[in-house]
């Protein structure tokens, strides 16, 4: 259980000391990942995929026990299914779809929303699993690679930027050695000392409230959802229930400003909100209690040359929404395939000025919901409370008022709409997959699903197109090599898929794709000139010509 | 500008009464939270983002109130 100044241990790995410590020269690498939490792990285990020498460096040697975040959205699972875990964690995690919100003592919800409202794809709208599982299956996965070298109680305690490289100082029980690396991924968490050596900004709102973490197993039938209570019947400002996996469920209260701390993480403190909420007659045990209180913030940049920052060292927000690790897996998946084809000269440098503008934009997204969702739940002031108050009274009665009520707008995938590396629609499209946004998941056979034909590459995607302009449109992939690798997937509507509605394709449809799985472009016909364009304006190629702010990168 | 700011209502004495009696007999709690039903049905009824944001602007730029109005944050 929580205990404050000592970090609770779930599994410890062992330190090796460094090759580096007794060699003459620091060693270069193409890349550097610093930090072994979730956004570190998943950028080394798609970074692994692709080829790289990976060193990841970790100040701790541990896997914390603890709770942290624990859901997880469709879109991160799509991510991980690139990456070979997702069925791991959908099958380990508690799948949901449906959230309830109550209001005081009213047993029925006041609003209710689904997390997947279009239905039939592979992945739920969210599951629920403990952080330490999903690190330690990225761990596992990891241990499967040869070129992956994970350095437990190695601490970064310099950095200096050079022309060409970063060099990096590290500290081990051992000693202190130097690492150069040509590009290092800064993923050190919320205090991230890199982003303190290199004096950078984190700006943004703090905000004035303690929560309660309990987790509790106890036994109790109930529905698989995400229940949430404005003033509810029990004590706590507002409260939050989710079932975790083995029988664990996590309990989340709302404490207020002025609290003592420590009294109010005490076992006998916490036990009248679990009674509250889930029965005084139920037996229950305590997992895990811990308080916190959050901030809403960012970097103004994420790329300083040739450091480049994702996860919780780049951005903060509220946990309500699940926002967090979310939103760094969303990094990653932005990040890796850039960094991919740059260090593979496929590509100018300035895509990685992209990665910059489009996570910045994925960022200020969620830090705005999560603000909102945190002005919602915690009014700062009488006539907010007021309004707050006025929604729920009336969303009892008249629907007009339930899409007002939010406790929390859950993480989905953010679209890009305005990013320089989309091609704008000059067809008009009823519907579908708008460029900047990530291609929908559609079942195509038994088990059989879209997003499992798109790769680690770029996809030229041909949906219903007709036999002439299939042929057309492979040929054309194949001739696109001289500007980059695509791969051409060809697929038709059979019985109940649904190609056709999701992707607007009754008539056939062209969707170029990104490695990282958002529609870059598309098109009705096949055009070759139309297809070359996108596909370098998709690479950065573009944004060079353009010149302006992207030239910026040497 | 989307939004009418012409005098649109035919019997003002008798809608402003009504507004009174919006509050009639309720604590000032009760009634900043009927202010405030009041305030979203009326913005639901007219659903319109750019109307409403207009008429935010101009309620906050109206300054009856002995000046203590600042300027709204963009
Ligand atoms: C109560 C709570 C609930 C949450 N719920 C959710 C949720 O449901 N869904 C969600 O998506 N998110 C949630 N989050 C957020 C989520 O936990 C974080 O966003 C996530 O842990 C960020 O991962 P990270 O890898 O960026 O950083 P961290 O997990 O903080 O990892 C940082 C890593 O860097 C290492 N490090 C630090 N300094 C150095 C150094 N100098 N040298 C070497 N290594 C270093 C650390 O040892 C650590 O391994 C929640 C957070 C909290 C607190």
């Amino acid at each position: 259980m929580s205990k404050a100044g000592e970090i609770p241990v779930r599994k410890r790995f062992p330190y090796r000391r460094p090759p580096e410590l007794d060699a003459a020269s620091p060693r270069r690498l193409k890349l550097l990942i610093v930090g072994g939490g979730p956004i570190g792990l998943t950028a080394a285990l798609d970074l692994a995929q692709r080829g790289y020498e990976i060193v990841l460096l970790n100040k701790l040697d541990i896997v914390a026990d603890g709770s942290k975040a624990l859901c997880f959205s469709k879109r991160t699972l799509e991510v991980y299914d690139r990456l070979g875990v997702g069925e791991r964690l959908v099958r380990e995690g508690v799948a949901w779809n449906l959230g309830k919100v109550f209001w005081g003592d009213r047993a029925e919800p006041i609003y209710e929303f689904t997390m997947l409202p279009i239905p039939d794809q592979k992945n739920p709208g969210f599951i629920n699993l403990q952080q330490f599982y999903l690190e330690e299956y990225l761990l596992d996965a990891l241990a499967a690679f040869p070129n992956v070298d994970i350095r437990w109680r190695n601490e970064v305690i310099g950095v200096e930027q050079r022309r060409d490289h970063v060099e990096v100082r590290v500290d081990t029980p051992d000693g202190a050695y130097t690492l150069a690396a040509e590009y290092v991924l800064a993923c050190d968490g919320s205090k991230s000392p890199i982003r303190g050596m290199l004096g950078l900004d984190f700006e943004g709102k703090v905000f004035e409230d303690n929560f309660l973490i309990a987790d509790v197993r106890f036994e109790q039938e109930r529905p698989t959802e995400r229940w949430f209570w404005f003033s509810p019947p029990f004590p706590g400002e507002s409260a939050l229930l989710h079932k975790q996996p083995h029988g664990v469920w996590r309990l989340d209260f709302q404490l207020g400003w002025n609290i003592d701390r420590d009294e109010a993480v005490k076992p006998e403190n916490v036990a009248p909100f679990v009674e509250g909420m889930i029965g005084k007659d139920v037996p229950y045990s305590f997992e895990w209690l811990s308080i916190y209180t959050f901030q809403c913030r960012r970097m103004a940049r994420f790329l300083h040359d040739r450091i480049l920052f994702a996860g919780d060292a780049a951005h903060l927000v509220s946990p309500f929404g699940a926002r967090g690790a979310n939103g760094g897996v969303a990094d990653v998946e932005n990040l890796v395939w850039k960094l991919d084809l740059v260090l593979k000269g496929a590509a100018p440098r300035a895509l990685l000025e992209s990665y910059d503008d489009e996570a910045t934009t994925i960022a200020d997204v969620n830090i705005l919901n999560s603000t909102r969702s945190t002005e919602f739940i915690t009014p700062k002031s009488r006539t907010s409370r007021a309004l707050r108050d006025a929604v729920l009274g009336l969303a009892q009665t008249h629907a007009f008022a339930r899409p007002f009520v939010n406790s929390g707008r859950l993480a989905t995938a953010v679209a890009t709409p305005r990013s320089p590396l989309n091609t704008p629609d000059d067809e008009s499209w009823r519907g579908g997959v708008a460029p900047g946004t990530p291609a929908i998941d559609a079942r195509l056979g038994d088990q059989e699903w879209l997003l499992a034909h798109l790769h680690n590459g770029v996809t030229l995607l041909a949906l219903n197109l007709p036999g002439p302009a299939i042929a057309r449109a492979r040929a054309l992939a194949r001739d696109l090599a001289d500007i980059s690798a695509v791969r051409f997937v060809s697929l038709r509507d059979t019985g109940a898929s649904s190609l056709a509605e999701r992707y607007d394709a009754a008539g056939g449809a062209l969707y170029l794709v990104r490695p990282d799985q958002y529609v870059a472009a598309r098109w009705k016909t096949v055009d070759e000139a139309k297809v070359r364009l996108a596909l370098k304006r998709l690479l950065g190629h573009m944004l060079v010509a353009e010149g302006a702010r992207y030239e910026a990168v040497a | 500008m989307k939004l009418s700011l012409e005098p649109r209502i035919e019997r003002p004495d008798d809608v402003y009464e009504l507004l009174l009696l919006l509050h009639d007999g309720l604590s000032r709690e009760a009634s900043e939270r009927a202010m405030a039903r009041l305030v979203l049905i009326l913005a639901n009824h007219i659903g319109d983002y750019d109307v409403i944001s207009e008429a935010v602007q101009a309620a906050r730029a109206t300054q009856s109130d002995t000046g203590s109005v600042e300027p709204r944050p963009t």
